[in-house]
């Protein structure tokens, strides 16, 4: 079914993009992310403009994740207090993020930046969750007690004005979330994703959050921030495709019901092990993409204005 | 054929007045139409087909023995671009070289009953811009011959692939040495705008006659307002972009939580 996209300018069959946004929904459910990391790629692979699939999938992400961040709310498992700092950050961290994708986009490089950050986070990310995982699997086989890790990073805890944030059980800096946001913040306008697989990371081993709240957090965050990146795609670059998100919401957000049902069948160090091996796919990928010989050398963009 | 009653009609207009009358030698002249002079960018347009047709008037009534040489050229607004050209660095493929271009049609396709060189030398074709080769793009950085061409090449082949530029060396069909006709494909990703149809007639080497025809391609209905919506009001667009994905989010939440009970 061919559906034209009036802001991509272009025709999609309808049913391909809602069947990319079930599958995503499913992997985002099952592992609870909130999938941008595989939904900005695959878009662009299918031939959609770069600009357009990262500024879409960030409306997207803000769909997919309110109904998960309501349902951790209704538990008490958000720290608000951590969540508006993270916030705040976050929202510094997106104008950054415009300026810089304006930046990326006058140079010509945008498609490669995209690219190159695409395949050093995911791959670093990647890495950490494959050793993590693998690492507890073993633990487990040999019957060790699980490792304790250690509070907050030293260098988060050398940071002045320190504060307590109850729901979370630590005593630091608000500057150190406040950084971690706008990180994220940024990552968000210019790749197009939540940032949860940054920011769920940062929030146990920076930070030394309590497990608890820590998705929830996350996902709080990301509702806020990734809805202020569709606001500044929406009003500096017009580049957000109304019916492309709502596209992918659809299989999206049956994808994701799905996701979870099937994930209570998997042990969790099991579904992490699994996260991690198709973070470093996706990177995989996309390092091939940026080493091999294209087989499109030429690409045109428009002067505009 | 699509068109047989047309067709008929128009032979007719043309074959009767031209055997009618006797007047003395002139040059012979295009009858032209379209299939659409409006193309309509609805939700399910999925690129569409332009006939161009029509006949040509002999003067004198006199019908020529040789078969005569069309081209039809459809021309898309111009504007300005830049081609970059991806080089290595380090192992990883970036963009080095640009090169600006200040007016490429947004869409080009050339049909014709024979290929170009065939039918024109290079200077008139450079000068209708008939072919490919021979478009005028104005590229604008002082740059040696050999790199524009490259360039030039290079965005040729580009759109070419995408179906935006588009050259049919037997495009266009000619019945009776009178009645000439073209088929243009027009993929989804063509831009909007002003389009003209140009038909020349060609005997030896130059072009005899010639006759235009605008084409208009715009969006339509809700394609439209959606795109003039996100254009000029980019805040409301964005709050509304939120809201459908906030609410279809929800919904969908509070649809899983009910068939969990």
């Amino acid at each position: 079914m061919d559906l034209y996209l009036p802001i991509a300018e272009m025709s999609v069959n309808a049913l391909v993009i809602v069947a990319l946004g079930g599958i995503v929904g499913f992997l985002s459910g099952m592992f609870g992310v909130g999938g941008g990391f595989l939904t900005t790629p695959l878009l662009i692979f299918y031939g959609i403009p770069p600009a357009i699939a990262v500024a879409s999938a960030a409306t997207q992400v803000t769909g997919s994740s309110i109904s998960g961040a309501l349902s951790y709310y209704r538990r008490g498992q958000i720290d608000l207090k951590m969540g508006a700092v993270l916030i705040a950050g976050g929202m510094l961290g997106s104008v950054l993020g415009s300026i810089v994708f304006s930046w990326l986009q006058r140079l010509g490089q945008i498609d490669v930046a995209i690219g190159l950050i695409y395949v050093v986070l995911l791959g670093s990310v990647g890495s950490l969750m494959l050793k993590e995982s693998l690492g507890t699997l073993l633990r487990q086989r040999s019957g060790q007690a699980p490792q304790r890790g250690r509070r907050h990073h030293p260098l988060v805890a050398a940071l002045p004005m320190r504060m307590r944030f109850p729901a979370s059980g630590v005593y630091l800096s608000p500057l150190a979330p406040f950084l971690v946001g706008a990180f994220v913040g940024v990552l968000t306008v210019v790749m197009g994703v939540g940032g949860g697989f940054v920011m769920v990371p940062a929030m146990l081993y920076l930070l030394g959050m309590s497990a608890a709240v820590v998705v929830g957090t996350s996902l709080f965050q990301i509702v806020f921030v990734t809805a202020v990146a569709t606001l500044l795609q929406a009003t500096n670059t017009h580049s957000v495709d109304i019916l492309l998100a709502g596209l992918l919401l659809v299989g999206g957000v049956v994808g994701a019901q799905l996701g979870v049902r099937a994930a209570q069948f998997l042990p969790p160090e099991r579904l992490r092990l699994f996260l991690a091996l198709l973070v470093l796919a996706v990177a995989i990928r996309l390092a091939i993409g940026l080493t091999w010989t294209p087989a499109e050398k030429f690409t045109i963009q428009l002067v505009t204005g | 054929m699509r068109f047989p009653g047309l067709f008929a009609a128009l032979l007719a207009l043309v074959l009767v007045p031209a055997l009618a009358s006797a007047a003395p030698a002139q040059q012979p002249s295009l009858v032209t139409d379209l299939s659409q002079s409006r193309i309509d960018i609805s939700y399910r347009f999925a690129g569409v087909e332009l006939l161009i047709f029509g006949a040509i008037q002999y003067s004198g009534g006199r019908l020529p023995t040789k078969s005569p040489g069309i081209a039809v050229v459809l021309r898309g607004p111009a504007e300005a671009l830049t081609v970059r050209r991806k080089g290595r660095v380090a192992g990883i493929w970036v963009n080095r070289q640009s090169l600006r271009f200040e007016s490429v049609p947004g869409f080009y396709a050339a049909s014709t009953t024979s290929p170009v060189e065939q039918l024109l030398d290079e200077r008139n074709a450079a000068i209708y811009e008939i072919g490919l080769p021979y478009l005028q793009l104005s590229p604008v950085t002082a740059a040696a011959p050999e790199t524009v061409g490259m360039f030039q090449n290079g965005l040729v082949a580009y759109r070419q692939r995408r179906g935006l530029f588009v050259d049919q060396p037997y495009g266009v069909l000619v019945t009776d040495n009178i009645l000439y006709r073209a088929r243009i494909p027009i993929p989804s990703a063509v831009p909007v705008g002003n389009y003209k149809v140009e038909i020349y007639l060609i005997d030896n080497g130059k072009v005899a006659a010639r006759a235009t025809a605008p084409v208009i391609i715009d969006k339509s209905g809700f394609e439209r307002a959606l795109y003039v919506f996100a254009h000029e009001h980019g805040l409301l667009y964005g709050i509304v972009a939120i809201a459908l994905a906030v609410a279809m989010g929800l919904a969908a939440g509070m649809l899983g939580r009910l068939r969990e009970r």
